[in-house]
């Protein structure tokens, strides 16, 4: 099946140049080497071709070959995926620490998906049926809930001639034959996509449900749709990776793909250990049972790096053409983008903004425009929703990954270092943040939780604005210069700072917050905003109300209310009530 | 890792060009990338050096002595067709070794038939196990709020003048195996201690060897010295051989391995010096577009692995140029590394010791290492609250500076009293002194009490009724 294409001429870290036949494609898969490294095609210039190599080259030799596969760059799609841990180009990273240590070294080379494990499939076509493309033939169990539909390659269409039986196969035994204008073809579960061709849909529905992540801030105030991308930059020691786990782990999507790209290895191992002991809210089961897992740390290949997010990409959209809402987590894109860099570099490109191709914003947006709430082929509907860790170098927003990502995210989460210094976590700066969603999203609040979400949140954002213009005054003057009304906007921010904004990751009961207890949240603080108002305006000075015993009860309800015990915030808005009612009645006169 | 033995391979004499520390090959064939090379000048003195790229007939290699007196004619290049290896023992620790990993105190050769590849190869996540015990140094500004897990890799961020050294030497000759507060002492386990100096002075290097002799831990420590006054192109091996004889200790031998690598702001220079001659695109303030997928390389070999009862603790010591936190080594060592220690110029000024700048230093895994059957239940909320007070400090303090201190509020006077006690009495401690976990929570909590009840929103009601001791405890 390989046939050796060419000799190799020139070697510079992941970048080998080979000279040797002209029929070799762009973007083709590559063994290079006699130990057969994995590399791609990545330029082509008479029989000259240049190869971006996906493991270590060091030791390798000029003069030795190079083979051709003529597929492109492609993950297998089947049943097997969900709990699996791949690296940036699917190599499954258990089998390779059994068969090579604790250490990764070259030239291992094994199956993406298990081809001896048997699923229990039932078909969901019979015989006759004429399919397309994304046709759904039957479902397979890929965890003990989780129904993997299995789906005839998008490019494939014809009539079905025969159909397994109900029974348990293995992902490479015939499940379907097919009569196809180009003769007879065997179907299996298992299929190739190439990962830098998205997979196709039909069209792309409007993004109005938000994807909800348990996170009051990211919730409530800066929301995201599914099928939108997000964008988290920040310094480091600011919370992206702990915001991307907070996501991964509550966020209300039926699977997650979470692709740690050039970040650390301990990381990684922190998902995976604590991933199957977590439940999931919604089903009940460990969160490892919707999870895949893409590894390529910061001292694997760099060529494996840049993979690393198509390869996860791919897998995203082949669920989400089952119908299902997949969020996909990239932590970091930006080291995606040093990666790109690194190879052009190598390449001796011209490069544009501080070292990097010209080409970045182009290769960015193709990745954030591969999220979207769809359409499929198979007449389901699924969304992929993207959430994208930057790392500006020095915590400097105006370098070129995180204006360009801002090009092509429609929310944007700015993490905060002086907000992470005060240890206010998650430090996602209010101020600096925003959301397109807002709006969009308004009416499904209204819907589900039968409240004006949007009014409140606005008007808490007012409040937050407010307090940013006080405290330039409080810098100068001292707080005492102020006037009760505004020291009372200062009293109710500080209980959306601390009381809402503020959340704490690893504590159980704060961890997640459902919409209804963050909504109850916000509605408490701002009937507390406007019964204090009032009391002010009739004189009574702010210290009584910053004295309120409820004010404490409030700033902890969101670690003593458990999101099932929602009768409690009845108790605090009654708190609210008898003590400011104490106050009202002094002042009454 | 795989054994080899280091045979002879080609040779070439005479070089087409030389450029500072890089030579350019003609008339080899079938070199290898990255392979190890042996350079002989006109006068036969050997020096060596490694590919760094490979074309057809052409090598470009970089000589890590330097190449002063190398010459166009008479210089000959033999290539060993194999990648940088080292020997690797348990009898290394105890000795001293230049950058490239050969004895220069005057002792044999390394007895060894293990020969390991510098460059390591990177642990499989897999295979990792994630850092859960915390190592006590006896210092309250780290073991309280910034904790060290074995297994981390945690930095020092200084500037020049500043106690970085010192502080080093403190973690190293007081880390010990933390343990529940209160619990009693338990028996050490097997420890080494594995120094890299790059670029730093003769003194430096010397500090840290009285250091180690003073506290009895000399034969447990390897130290590789690349100094100042050493070429600067072997620093980019000299981490890397350190770190391959600390794997060795830690993954085959079982052992609690320290590394200490100073300073990482030499070795950053060195690869932008090596990339500035071969004519790469820079990326910020010259530095190439690979540094920080280098840096990764260094550090990420930390940790500990499935197949070993041993780990792998780093604490690489950074100068920040111009005391500048954004400029791209401690920029990108940030990006890597499982938090920082920072180092702050005013606090020093103040003749604390140490000086480290408690807001934006931060330990990421602490989190997992603390806390209920760890250190104490009340050790996280408790952190998290010394750490809101300081900072909530700061702004006292800008404002204090505006309005005076007089006009501040009642509230507002506390937080800048605990300030100060926070500095002089948790930040500040001595060289010698060992605190245990106990001493330095209670030490947190005295300070706590100094604020009103109501402004300790981050720890809970119980612990308040247990530890607070402030004016208003009885209501």
């Amino acid at each position: 099946m390989s046939d050796q294409v060419g000799t190799i001429t020139w070697i510079s870290g992941p970048v080998v140049r080979a000279r040797g036949s002209r029929n070799v494609g762009m973007l083709e898969l590559v063994e290079v080497g006699s130990e057969h490294l994995v590399g791609e095609v990545i330029g082509l210039k008479g029989d000259q071709m240049t190869i971006q190599v996906y493991e270590e080259t060091s030791g390798m030799q000029t003069g030795s070959p190079v083979y051709g596969t003529g597929l492109p760059l492609s993950v297998e799609l089947a049943p097997g995926l969900i709990q699996s841990i791949y690296d940036g180009v699917q190599r499954p990273l258990p089998l390779i620490e059994q068969a090579m240590g604790s250490f990764i070294s070259r030239g291992a080379r094994f199956d993406p998906i298990n081809r001896e494990k048997k699923w229990k499939y039932t078909p969901k076509v019979k015989v006759g049926d004429e399919v397309q493309g994304g046709a759904i033939l039957g479902v397979a169990m890929e965890t003990d809930t989780f129904e993997h539909r299995v789906m005839l390659n998008p490019d494939d269409s014809g009539t079905i001639t025969w159909v397994a039986p109900a029974g348990d196969y293995t992902v490479v035994d015939p499940i379907v034959k097919l009569k196809t204008s180009k003769g007879e073809k065997t179907v299996e579960m298992l299929q190739r996509w190439p990962v830098r061709r998205a997979r196709p849909f039909v069209d792309r529905r409007g993004a109005n449900i938000p994807l909800i992540t348990g996170q009051r801030i990211l919730d409530t105030f800066f929301p995201v749709a599914k099928g939108g991308a997000a964008g988290i930059p920040g310094p480091f020691g600011s919370g992206k990776t702990v915001t991307q786990h907070s996501i991964a782990k509550w966020a209300d999507a039926e699977v997650i793909v979470y692709i740690g790209c050039g970040e650390r290895g301990n990381e990684m191992t922190e998902v995976l250990q604590e991933f199957p002991h977590l439940i999931d809210p919604r089903s009940g089961r460990p969160l490892m049972e919707r999870t895949v897992l893409i590894a390529n740390t910061s001292n694997m290949p760099v060529a494996a790096r840049e993979a690393s997010i198509y390869t996860g990409i791919t897998i995203a959209e082949y669920y989400r053409d089952m119908g299902y809402h997949v969020a996909l987590m990239a932590d970091s894109t930006s080291r995606w983008a040093e990666a790109l860099r690194e190879v052009s570099g190598r390449l001796e490109e011209m490069p544009a903004e501080e070292g990097y191709p010209a080409y970045l914003a182009g290769r960015l947006a193709e990745f954030y425009e591969r999220a979207g709430y769809v359409n499929n082929l198979n007449g389901s509907q699924g969304s992929v929703s993207i959430v994208g860790a930057v790392s500006p170098p020095g915590g400097d927003f105006s370098e070129p990954v995180t204006q360009h990502t801002k090009r092509f995210i429609r929310c944007f989460w700015a993490l905060d270092k002086s907000l992470a210094s005060a240890r206010h976590f998650p430090a996602i700066n209010w101020l600096d943040s925003y959301s397109e969603y807002v709006t969009d999203v308004a009416d499904w609040w209204r819907e589900k939780v039968g409240k004006d979400w949007l009014d409140m949140r606005n008007r808490a954002m007012e409040l937050l604005s407010e307090e940013s213009r006080l405290s330039q005054i409080v810098k100068l003057v001292g707080p005492d210069a102020l006037p009760y009304t505004e020291r009372m906007v200062l009293e109710t921010t500080r209980l959306i700072r601390e009381g809402i904004l503020q959340q704490n990751a690893t504590e159980d009961v704060d961890a997640y917050s459902s919409v209804e207890k963050q909504i109850r949240l916000l509605e408490l603080v701002l009937y507390f905003h406007d019964r204090g108002m009032a009391i002010v305006r009739k004189g009574a000075p702010i210290n009584l109300i910053h004295d309120l015993p409820v004010v404490d009860t409030i700033i902890r309800a969101k670690s003593t209310v458990t999101n099932e015990e929602m009768h409690k915030f009845d108790d605090i808005q009654k708190q609210i009530d008898q003590q400011m009612g104490q106050l009202d009645a002094e002042y009454r006169s | 890792m795989s054994d080899v033995t280091v045979q002879g391979g080609q040779e070439v004499v005479g070089v087409a060009r030389i450029e500072g520390p890089i030579l350019i090959v003609e008339g080899a064939a079938n070199v290898s990338y990255d392979e190890v090379v042996e350079i002989q000048d006109s006068r036969g003195q050997l020096r060596r050096g490694r590919v760094l790229e490979v074309g057809e007939g052409v090598a470009v290699v970089q000589v890590f002595a330097g190449s002063t007196g190398l010459s166009i004619d008479g210089t000959r290049v033999r290539f060993l067709s194999n990648t940088l290896h080292i020997p690797v023992a348990e009898e290394m620790l105890g000795r001293i070794f230049d950058g490239l990993g050969n004895p220069i105190d005057g002792g044999p050769e390394p007895l060894s038939d293990r020969y390991a590849d510098v460059n390591g190869q990177p642990i499989n996540p897999t295979a990792r196990i994630y850092p859960r015990d915390y190592i006590q140094t006896g210092i309250s500004t780290i073991d309280g709020v910034n904790t060290l897990l074995r297994g981390q890799k945690l930095p020092l961020f200084s500037g020049a003048g500043m106690p970085h050294d010192q502080l080093a030497a403190q973690i190293v000759r007081q880390a010990t195996l933390g343990k529940v507060a209160g619990a009693p002492a338990t028996e050490g386990e097997e420890f080494a201690i594995v120094f890299a100096a790059m670029g730093v002075k003769n003194d430096v290097a010397d500090y840290f060897r009285r250091s180690f002799t003073e506290s009895g831990a000399l034969t447990r420590v390897a130290m590789f010295l690349n100094l100042a006054d050493d070429p600067p192109v072997e620093r980019i091996v000299t981490p890397r051989a350190a770190l391959t004889l600390a794997e060795y200790l830690a993954y085959e031998r079982d052992m609690h391995v320290l590394v200490v690598l100073t300073d990482m702001t030499n070795y950053g220079e060195a690869l932008r010096q090596i990339s500035n001659v071969r004519g790469e695109v820079p990326s910020r303030k010259g530095y190439p577009g690979y540094l920080y997928s280098d840096l990764a390389s260094l550090y990420e070999r930390t940790g500990r692995i499935r197949t070993s009862k041993g780990s792998i603790t780093q604490i690489p010591i950074l100068t920040m140029p111009n005391d500048d936190i954004t400029h791209p080594m401690p920029d990108l060592t940030g990006y890597i590394t499982e938090g920082q220690i920072v180092l702050g110029r005013e606090l020093n000024f103040a003749g604390i010791y140490p000086p480290v700048a408690v807001l934006p230093s931060l330990s990421r895994l602490m989190k997992d290492g603390i806390g209920k059957n760890r250190t104490r239940d009340d050790h996280p909320r408790w952190g998290a609250q010394l750490y809101a007070a300081y900072a909530k400090t700061q702004d006292v303090r800008a404002l204090a500076s505006v309005i005076g201190e007089e006009e501040l509020s009642e509230v507002d006077q506390k937080y800048l009293k605990f300030g100060r006690a926070f500095e002089r009495e948790f930040v500040n401690q001595s060289f010698t002194e060992n605190r245990s976990i106990e001493r330095t929570l209670e030490i947190g909590w005295k300070l706590l009490s100094m604020l009103p009840k109501k402004e300790l929103t981050r720890v809970n009601l119980d612990e308040i009724a247990k530890y607070y001791k402030g004016e208003d405890a009885a209501n």
